[in-house]
């Protein structure tokens, strides 16, 4: 995307621009990098300042625009700092404020949050949600480990695993109706059974049959192999609806606002997360879940991807305008990112 | 800090001391002990003197310093500059080119410098580049003999520096010229400093080149010490290498100054 590999086949196209063969300085777009890359020589406003000049834009408009970026990203009392006297999460504000300050079509952020903290990361997670709402001409292209991430920033995300791409969709889409058992599991945790289909709709799993309301467009042919896919907290205890599983309980964790248990359903271990519970039933124990046909979906077998094979995997949230950045709507953003903050 | 008991620690420092000591540093103070000597047919020198010093610092010799330290800057700029720019252009090669630039610019140093010396001298004395007897033969000889080490210290800088920089400012709209002046080579400098120093030391100390090329109005102090000693005048030779000696160690602390005001890390 930013040029600095040449793509063995294929055209990337920026806002309909063909960019494919143009160097990486004639894209036009805003780079964040994990580890920032601050020029450690330069101050925190001529670092901001750097894009600028190095484009040439006029000598009296430098000042103004590296002030709004900064106070874009709360940064404004720092333009005198050096680099090395600031924290993670302030290099990672003055990164995004250069990256701003050129106000590029596209702003592409490659994991820019995974060298900090979790606190920290959640703040700029509010932060970056902040800055994509108030900036809605700039494009944001995310790469992402996490899918907290991706599913709090994204209005698209792209599931890539291995180089390839395995899904792409809105994070709705993604999350409720995945069409790969590897998105299933990877956006978000999964429970995945291994069913047939038969001729009423029906997933017959272990000789029980199992009600799913179906995904328009997405139909399953009668008798064939298919995964059921549920997710943890949309498991409920006890007998309910059509859909219940017996099973035996294995494990009890308590993470303070739920109960994960873990229990084995004919040699399938299933995950669910409960609200708090009063009285935990004891490990060992017969317990019953249900879930609601609506709340479960079936994924054809056969459109690729394990569960198991997440550790190489990326997730990219891709947050996209149709309309390419201009330089008075990204103004006027920031004139309503200092309304926000007054 | 590697030998935890007391004692060990102090027997190493012992056996240190006395391998180290006499070997770096007892022949350096044995040439500023015979600086200042009128005689010396003893263990110790005799008939303290600074007469050495007072003819070390005027006329000739002074002439002689002088000639040192413009050579040796300008040999030491003009190789910082080829040793960058050939770092900077093999960096961008394959590997089977950058390893041939290594060797082409290493061959100088391999080669015993007396035979660099001829081979210059043989090479530059007739027209079109006639440049025997003059000030510039010298110049030249003491780059060709240092540029290597400019090239190795900031080809190897070049190799740690971290790439998100250039892409980072290449991503905000800077042309490759502008990267390498505004980013690169900023960030290059504690290297270059260091280079230059290292050359800079290199081309004070040369002598076997430069005993081919010398003319008889551009003579370096390392020659007026050969010259000295070999007339049989230990002990003005001994001041005059004394001067060398701090002078090269004067600059050098001020291109160490000067290094660690502009690093960053």
């Amino acid at each position: 995307m930013a040029g600095f590999v040449t793509p063995v086949c294929g055209r990337i196209r920026i806002g309909g621009r063909d960019v494919t063969h143009l160097p990486p300085h004639r894209r036009g777009i805003g780079m964040v990098v994990q580890q920032y890359a601050l020029f450690p020589h330069l101050r925190v406003e001529d670092n901001v300042a750097f894009g600028l000049r190095a484009q040439k834009a006029p000598r009296a408009e430098i000042p103004g625009r590296v002030a709004e970026a900064l106070e874009m990203t709360g940064m404004g009392g720092y333009a005198k700092r050096y680099p090395r006297e600031l924290s993670g999460g302030q290099q990672q504000r003055v990164a995004i404020a250069r990256a701003l300050a050129i106000r590029p079509g596209v702003l592409l952020l490659d994991e820019p949050l995974s060298a900090l903290d979790a606190q920290l990361r959640s703040g700029m997670l509010a932060e970056l949600a902040r800055l994509h709402r108030e900036l809605p001409d700039v494009s944001l292209l995310y790469v992402t480990h996490d899918q907290v991430e991706a599913l709090t920033l994204a209005d698209r995300i792209a599931v890539m695993d291995k180089a390839r791409l395995q899904d792409c969709g809105t994070p709705q889409e993604l999350y409720r109706t995945p069409r790969t058992a590897f998105t299933a599991s990877f956006v978000g945790s999964a429970n995945l059974l291994p069913v047939t289909v038969d001729g009423s709709g029906d997933a017959v799993f272990e000789g029980r049959a199992l009600a799913v309301a179906p995904v328009p467009g997405r139909a399953v042919a009668a008798g064939a192999q298919a995964t059921l896919c549920v997710r943890p907290h949309l498991l409920a205890l006890g007998e309910g609806g059509p859909n219940t599983l017996r099973g035996r309980l294995t494990e009890v964790q308590w993470r303070g606002a739920t109960h994960r248990l873990r229990v084995e359903v004919s040699g399938h271990l299933l995950t669910a997360d409960l609200p708090e519970l009063r009285e935990p039933p004891a490990l060992g124990e017969e317990i019953a879940l249900h879930f609601a046909p609506g709340d479960a979906v079936l994924l054809a077998a056969g459109v690729a991807g394990t569960a198991g094979s997440g550790a190489t995997s990326g997730s990219s949230g891709t947050a996209e305008s149709s309309e390419p950045a201009d330089p008075a709507a990204l103004a006027g953003a920031s004139e309503a990112a200092g309304v926000s903050r007054g | 800090m590697l030998v935890p008991s007391r004692a060990g620690r102090w027997v190493l420092w012992t056996v240190f001391a006395l391998l180290f000591l006499p070997l770096f540093a007892l022949p350096l103070l044995v040439v500023v002990a015979a600086s200042f000597a009128g005689h010396w047919s003893g263990a110790f020198p005799s008939d303290p003197t600074t007469a050495h010093y007072a003819a070390a610092v005027h006329g000739e010799s002074l002439q002689a310093l002088v000639t040192s330290l413009v050579t040796a800057v300008v040999a030491s700029l003009l190789a910082l500059a080829l040793g960058t720019w050939t770092a900077i252009a093999a960096a961008g090669l394959g590997k089977r080119a950058k390893r041939s630039l290594d060797a082409l610019l290493m061959l100088p140093v391999a080669v015993p410098s007396v035979v660099v010396g001829l081979a210059v001298l043989v090479a530059f004395s007739r027209p079109p580049l006639l440049l025997n007897g003059t000030s510039s033969i010298v110049i030249l000889a003491h780059t060709l003999l240092v540029t290597a080490f400019a090239h190795q210290s900031v080809a190897a800088a070049l190799a740690r520096l971290d790439p998100a920089y250039e892409q980072a400012a290449a991503s905000l709209g800077a042309r490759p010229s502008y990267v390498l002046w505004r980013v690169k080579l900023p960030l290059l400098l504690p290297s270059l400093t260091a280079a230059a120093g290292l050359c800079f030391a290199l081309s004070m100390g040369e002598l076997s080149a430069t005993m081919m090329l010398y003319p008889p109005d551009w003579v370096p102090l390392p020659v007026r010490i050969f010259t000295a000693t070999d007339r049989g005048s230990l002990f003005s030779g001994s001041a005059l290498a004394v001067v060398l000696m701090a002078a090269t160690l004067l600059v050098l602390l001020a291109v160490s100054r000067l290094r660690t005001r502009g690093s960053y890390r």
